[in-house]
């Protein structure tokens, strides 16, 4: 496997390449902000067009500067800090919230070609690099890491302004991201396990190969079975705070939430921050689970990279639609059903899934000797893992069981059979 | 060149979130100095080679730890300045002053007669060869994962015990055993 990070990094370091690095970085956020830009305007659009309205349509062909005369507006509207503020960490936290939004971005393989024979490189007088900014050894890690840090500055808002609403908001938004970032971390797990790297350029390089049958492609979505990829847009979209997921700024009962007491400007930023986050995660679901800029590609020192990131644009435009549709369509949950689906359901499922992979992984490893062919294998490794999960299940719910029983006998109550619903039944779990 | 000066800013941040978190009167900001601290010293695994430990660090420890402690901070709402002149223990703070200075001049001590390190895989301690020397060039996971998963095995899967423990422990603890809140934590029984 090749070495990780830039390849014009592998022998010292020149001024050259630091022109490069700092040329690339100042072009990928000019690239995320038009970005971010637009996917305001296309989220208004479609969110438009869903509730049979119009969208913006003024400013521009087809309302497309609406963004950028809302953000003039807000940059010259009356900047208000509040007197009980903490006023240091109140001016921290919208950069502290946009910040680990740009960092995500700088993982993703915008463009390059990954067909066979191409090169995913591209190189311009002399050096070459990859069509992104950071190429992390510990790319995945980064991501997690990242989007753990986006939680400080949602945090720190609300804490700052020194009201009740916005730290209501901040509470729940931290309780939030923690529950979610479990079951992200154990879906991200599932896509290293067959990926076998933590690079995000090596993990499209792993998909770029062919799948079954030469016509469906090797992407992580069909290779690790649809469940972690499932499990990933869930709590990727609550480590969002998009809808349905978005109780930290639910209107109706928290008049906006951390933001409540922002601004102008400040509360541009936070917008920013969030609607760069939808794109990177985007980004990133493309990037892990449908190949990135992979897809069938002539090649060509220009044309080669152009198609890449065509590839990219066309999957990235997919899961932003979806998130855009999620938000038109699906009404927010309660926070009971929240920490329900995050705790009980997306962990384990994640979780079971992942021991699945690993089984499945060791049997086609063979070597385990009881059937000598890798099918015969994996059924074996399947059977006895799915027999330790039943056990395993078997105890839970006796445990269960017992536990309940003894609670409504020393309640003084009988019915011990009878379930009124399935709800009670979770509940008491 | 470069590892100095990395250096040199990233253990300026370090002890400048140390000092923070002594010396600031507010719970909060002692917990972002705490954060500035955290990622001073992931910056300085980064410039070891160690890239998994410091992203480890921040996931872990600013990602989660951090996070839970400004949650409890805000929760109970003891994010006002404290009451400094209130001693629960009497003496405690001259006892811990000379308790930081014995242990600064310890490591010191250590330091001054080890003597100068001579080369990568030696400790500061008399150039010991270190427990672990960077095996071969495969990527910092993999042998970190080697490593953990067969001299360690016991270690590791003692610790997981421990955790397990731990978790189970805490629920435990927070159940409320007593028959009489049946109606409370369980709403649909309540009807019947």
């Amino acid at each position: 496997m090749r070495e990780p990070g830039h390849p014009f990094l592998s022998d010292g370091v020149n001024f050259g390449d630091v022109l490069l690095s700092l040329v690339m970085v100042v072009i990928a956020f000019v690239l995320c902000l038009v970005a971010t830009m637009l996917m305001v305007w296309f989220e208004r659009k479609v969110v438009g067009r869903l509730q049979n309205r119009l969208g913006p349509n003024v400013a521009g062909p087809f309302g497309l500067l609406q963004t950028l005369a809302d953000g003039m507006k807000l940059f010259f509207k009356e900047d208000i800090i509040p007197t009980k503020a903490d006023r240091f960490v109140f001016q921290l936290a919208p950069y502290l919230a946009l910040v680990p939004a740009f960092l995500t971005f700088t993982l993703i393989p915008l463009a390059g070609d990954f067909s066979e024979g191409g090169s995913a490189s591209s190189t311009i007088a002399g050096r070459e690099f990859f069509w992104q900014v950071a190429d992390v050894p510990v790319g995945i890690l980064f991501l997690l890491a990242m989007s753990s840090l986006g939680i400080y500055g949602i945090l720190l808002a609300g804490w700052s302004s020194g009201s009740k609403y916005p730290l209501l908001g901040s509470v729940r938004a931290s309780a939030q991201a923690i529950s979610y970032e479990a079951a992200l971390g154990l879906s991200l797990a599932a896509v290293i396990l067959v990926s076998g790297t933590l690079s995000t350029q090596d993990i499209v390089a792993v998909q770029a190969g062919e799948g079954f049958g030469g016509i469906i492609p090797n992407w992580n979505v069909i290779v690790t079975g649809f469940v972690p990829f499932v499990v990933f847009l869930v709590a990727g979209t609550a480590e969002l705070n998009r809808p349905p997921f978005d109780l930290v700024e639910a209107e109706q009962e928290l008049v906006g939430g951390f933001h409540t007491e922002y601004s102008s400007i400040r509360f541009a930023l936070f917008f920013l921050a969030e609607f760069m986050n939808t794109v990177t995660m985007g980004a990133i679901i493309v990037t892990l689970f449908f190949g990135g800029p992979s897809g069938p590609n002539p090649g060509g020192t220009f044309v080669g990279p152009l198609v890449g990131f065509g590839w990219f644009f066309a999957k990235l435009l997919v899961f932003l639609f979806i998130f855009v549709w999620f938000r038109a369509t699906l009404p927010r949950v309660r926070y009971d059903q929240l920490m329900d689906l995050g705790w009980k359901v997306l962990i384990p499922i994640s979780l079971a899934w992942l021991l699945i992979l690993g089984a499945i992984r060791i049997a086609r490893d063979g070597n385990i000797g009881v059937a000598n062919d890798v099918v015969g294998d994996a059924a074996f490794v399947l059977v006895v893992g799915m027999v330790i999960l039943g056990l395993g299940y078997w105890m839970v719910r006796t445990a269960v069981v017992n536990a309940r029983a003894e609670r409504m006998e020393a309640a003084g109550l009988t019915e011990v059979a009878v379930l009124p619903d399935s709800r009670t039944e979770q509940e008491i779990s | 060149m470069v590892d100095v000066v990395v250096f040199l800013i990233s253990a300026a941040i370090v002890l400048g979130g140390g000092l923070g978190v002594i010396l600031f009167a507010n719970p909060v900001h002692n917990a972002l100095s705490l954060i500035a601290t955290l990622f001073g010293v992931a910056v300085l695994f980064i410039i070891q080679g160690a890239q998994f430990l410091a992203l480890v660090q921040v996931v872990v420890y600013a990602g989660a730890i951090v996070v839970l402690f400004l949650f409890v901070i805000m929760l109970l709402g003891v994010d006002q300045a404290e009451d400094l002149q209130t001693e629960p223990l009497v003496g405690q703070r001259a006892l811990a002053g000379v308790g930081a200075g014995l242990i600064f001049l310890l490591v010191l001590g250590g330091l001054f007669l080890s003597g100068p390190t001579d080369g990568p895989g030696n400790t500061a301690i008399s150039g010991q060869q270190a427990a672990v020397t960077p095996i071969d060039d495969s990527p910092d996971v993999e042998q970190l994962a080697r490593d953990l998963f067969t001299r360690n095995i016991l270690a590791f899967e003692a610790t997981a015990l421990l955790l397990t423990i731990a978790t189970i422990g805490a629920v435990v603890l927070v159940r409320n055993r007593g028959g009489e809140d049946l109606a409370v934590d369980n709403p649909g029984s309540a009807a019947n």
